[in-house]
């Protein structure tokens, strides 16, 4: 008879995806407790519906084509600063929504660059709000993402392929239709599905830049419902429909969505002999001037903006920004908590339904899991204290699908590898996490700490349903400053949340490399 | 004594076949053709290959369903045997207490270990700054430390060059001698059982063959080891 080994690591792994099902399923209860489903969609929800999924649509399609050329002149073009460049795409991945929002209505709002361009030309200005500002920054997020999925395809194209091209001089469209349209046509489904799903759930750019009865996401209708008319049964109701939107779609995109290159190696070099000719260079070059523009100069307003706003910030500013610290160490604690047996737990099975368990992150928005949250405790205690607590929880639920992600496939790396070694000595629970798993696996776990405290500090979710005058994180605070009108201080205030979230990004990555011999 | 009742090992089409008893303290070479089963055989007997039937004794003691870890083996694998972020001292010690809780007389046995094998002062060095051989040698210190009974090598010198492996082969002849361990290793070439071995497990076409003596098997070779011996 075959006696199944026993794994090494990984059977707290059980226990900390119990304890996600159970927060999200709990919030659910919370949620069935105050949902009508009998009163039915009224004409507000089904708008919110709606917009959701038109603002969702234009978002993933705009990203898609707008970085197909883009990937591909980055493809095939070697330059200076090429590998800054890429690494820069990445960036908006754990750039503070709220952030960029600024730095967007710096360049293209009412008194922005743009439109004073465009005002002293004679020409009619744009206006950034509603849908177009909506689809605007997403596409400002999403671009990058695109693009790096797509450059990741080009360069899975073996270099042998691209010699058998220049070897029987194949003509530009040939090269397209035997090289690259298959393989835009694996990649390009995933990344715009993956889009579609990552905007169902965007709250915060459709905070600051939508609202009304046309630019509400249901997201949104959540806040809306919850903060402003305090009705928990709508807020309940629209919860529930995010869900079964939000959820379904992540359920069917699950089988498209490509892998997600949050970690570098996209700077390999390949040589390309096609596409030499002048106008080509001079288009590729057009294209990543205009990408590298787009994605630079938000930021750089930012940076131009908040230098000057900075001594105009108010104490609180100081305060949120303590609040945000500690929520973000909070969440990447608490992340690490439950990723690292996770992962353990998910590296030493073959494949199958516990990853899912961490794509709950994926499809279970925050406003959801809050308001969840909100119903079970408002009647035994006063969920404010617990304002910072509960989103520290939220943010490292959302972060988890990306730190499993990080984690698993070095630690089923390292587990195979010395799988022998460890089973022979005996190596097993605590010890060989302690010896094995944690000292190999520095790197990774640094940056999926880096990753959480990024996203966490610059989230701007669930703390906008729960918090009160004296409990702001810096994004919620930096939110209020620009609803009072006080810009130079919410660009100040943006400066320091940028900062500190690509502090904490850097110190947990590279602290976790520092002095790493292996 | 280390018994094999009637084993049979199964992967997928491929399956091995053994019955016979290794008498403790004989040092004995497995040897046969690529693919034959070699590495299979010491992977079952190290615990790593399930057994699809028979039994495995070690004196009187049961240890067919015995985790790795808990049988009185100590392996050394072809690649992998010294964690590459952990020190020398660390890897050896591994081999006193899986958690490293180590006691002032269990690094003393440490030290001791890594004289004997001559890194003396070599402990708190990395794997990765040590030369072929010297990972070796420092494998082989914690082999010692471990103190087990059996000692199962699965050609962890392969990669060595000639002259590096026959001095690890002189080394293990010494340690396990010194130790009165019993030894099973795995080997390609003819020289090393002459030169280690007292007694040759022959494994062919599905079977590990009863061990022989050495000397007088490869007198007087059957035919099928002969057309491997070539």
């Amino acid at each position: 008879m075959a006696h199944r080994a026993q794994p090494v690591i990984g059977r707290t792994g059980t226990l900390a995806g119990g304890f996600v099902v159970a927060v999200v399923a709990l919030s659910f209860a919370g949620l069935g407790l105050r949902a009508e489903v009998g009163r039915g969609l009224g004409p507000a929800e089904w708008a919110a519906i709606r917009f959701t999924v038109v603002q969702s649509a234009w978002s993933a399609v705009i990203s898609v084509i707008c970085a197909i050329p883009l990937a591909r002149a980055l493809a095939r073009r070697r330059f200076w600063g090429r590998g800054a460049l890429i690494t820069l795409l990445g960036a908006p991945f754990i750039l503070p929504v709220i952030v960029a929002v600024l730095g967007l209505l710096t360049v293209f709002g009412r008194t922005g660059w743009v439109n004073e361009v465009l005002g002293t030309l004679g020409l009619p200005g744009l206006s950034i709000y509603g849908l177009h500002g909506v689809v605007l920054a997403h596409v400002f997020f999403n671009l990058p993402l695109a693009t790096r999925l797509l450059l990741q395809g080009w360069q899975s194209i073996p270099a042998e392929r691209f010699r058998l091209a220049a070897q029987l001089d194949l003509p530009p469209a040939m090269i397209r239709r035997t090289l690259e349209y298959p393989l835009l046509l694996q990649v390009v489904p995933g990344a715009a599905a993956l889009i579609f799903v990552i905007c169902l759930t965007s709250f915060a750019v459709a905070l600051t830049l939508g609202g009304g009865p046309r630019a509400t996401t249901i997201e949104l209708a959540i806040y809306q419902a919850f903060r402003f008319d305090f009705d928990l049964a709508r807020a309940s109701l629209l919860s529930l429909i995010q869900l079964v939107l939000a959820g379904s779609a992540a359920l069917i995109v699950l089988w498209i969505i490509p892998d997600f290159p949050l970690t570098a190696g996209l700077d390999r070099k390949l040589r390309r002999w096609d596409a030499r000719g002048g106008v080509h260079r001079a288009l590729d070059a057009g294209i990543i001037a205009l990408g590298s523009a787009f994605l630079l100069l938000p930021l750089m307003a930012i940076l131009l903006a908040g230098l000057l706003g900075l001594p105009e910030m108010p104490s609180v500013v100081w305060q949120a920004a303590g609040n945000s610290l500690g929520v973000a160490v909070l969440s990447i604690v608490v992340l690490l908590a439950i990723a690292l047996p996770m992962a353990g737990w998910i590296s030493t099975r073959r494949a199958g339904g516990a990853e899912a368990i961490g794509l709950i992150g994926l499809s279970a928005s925050p406003l959801m899991i809050g308001t969840g949250w909100f119903i079970l405790i408002n009647p035994v205690a006063d969920p404010v204290p617990l304002a910072l607590p509960v989103t520290a929880l939220i943010n490292a639920l959302m972060a988890l699908p990306f730190a499993l992600r990080v984690l698993v496939p070095p630690m089923r790396d390292v587990l195979t590898t010395y799988d022998r070694l460890t089973r022979s000595l005996g190596l097993q629970g605590w010890p060989a996490w302690r010896w094995l798993v944690l000292p190999r696996l520095r790197a990774q776990i640094g940056f999926a700490a880096g990753l959480t405290g990024a996203l966490s500090v610059g989230d701007l979710g669930v703390i906008a349903l729960f918090a009160d005058p004296d409990r702001a994180t810096l994004p919620l605070q930096m939110y209020r400053l620009m609803g009072a009108y006080r810009t130079e201080a919410a660009a100040g205030a943006a400066l320091l949340l940028l900062a500190m979230a690509l502090g904490l990004f850097w110190i947990c990555d590279k602290g976790a490399r520092w002095r790493a011999e292996v | 004594m280390l018994r094999f009742e009637t084993i049979r090992i199964a992967q997928g089409d491929f399956a091995l076949e053994a019955d016979f008893e290794i008498v403790s303290g004989r040092k004995t070479a497995v040897i046969g053709p690529s693919g034959a089963g070699k590495s299979t055989l010491l992977g079952a007997i190290g615990g790593f290959l399930p057994l699809a039937s028979g039994r495995l004794w070690w004196q009187d003691r049961d240890i067919t369903h015995t985790a790795p870890g808990q049988r009185p083996i100590a392996m050394l694998f072809q690649d992998n045997n010294l964690f590459p972020h952990l020190s020398i001292a660390q890897n050896i010690g591994l081999g006193i207490r899986p958690d490293l809780k180590l006691t002032p007389e269990d690094r003393a046995r440490v030290d001791l270990a890594l004289e004997r094998v001559g890194l003396g002062g070599m402990s708190a060095r990395k794997p990765g700054a040590l030369s072929g051989g010297q990972q070796s040698r420092a494998a082989l210190a914690r082999v010692l430390v471990q103190d087990r009974p059996v000692i199962l090598l699965d050609e962890p010198f392969a990669a060595l060059g000639p002259a590096l492996r026959q001095e690890m082969l002189d080394l293990v002849q010494e340690l396990s001698t010194e130790t009165e361990a019993t030894l099973l290793m795995v080997t390609h070439d003819p020289a090393d059982v002459r030169r280690i071995a007292d007694d040759v497990i022959f494994v062919e076409g599905g079977r590990a063959a009863a061990p022989q003596p050495a000397a007088a098997l490869l007198e007087n070779p059957p035919p099928a080891l002969r057309a491997y011996l070539g």
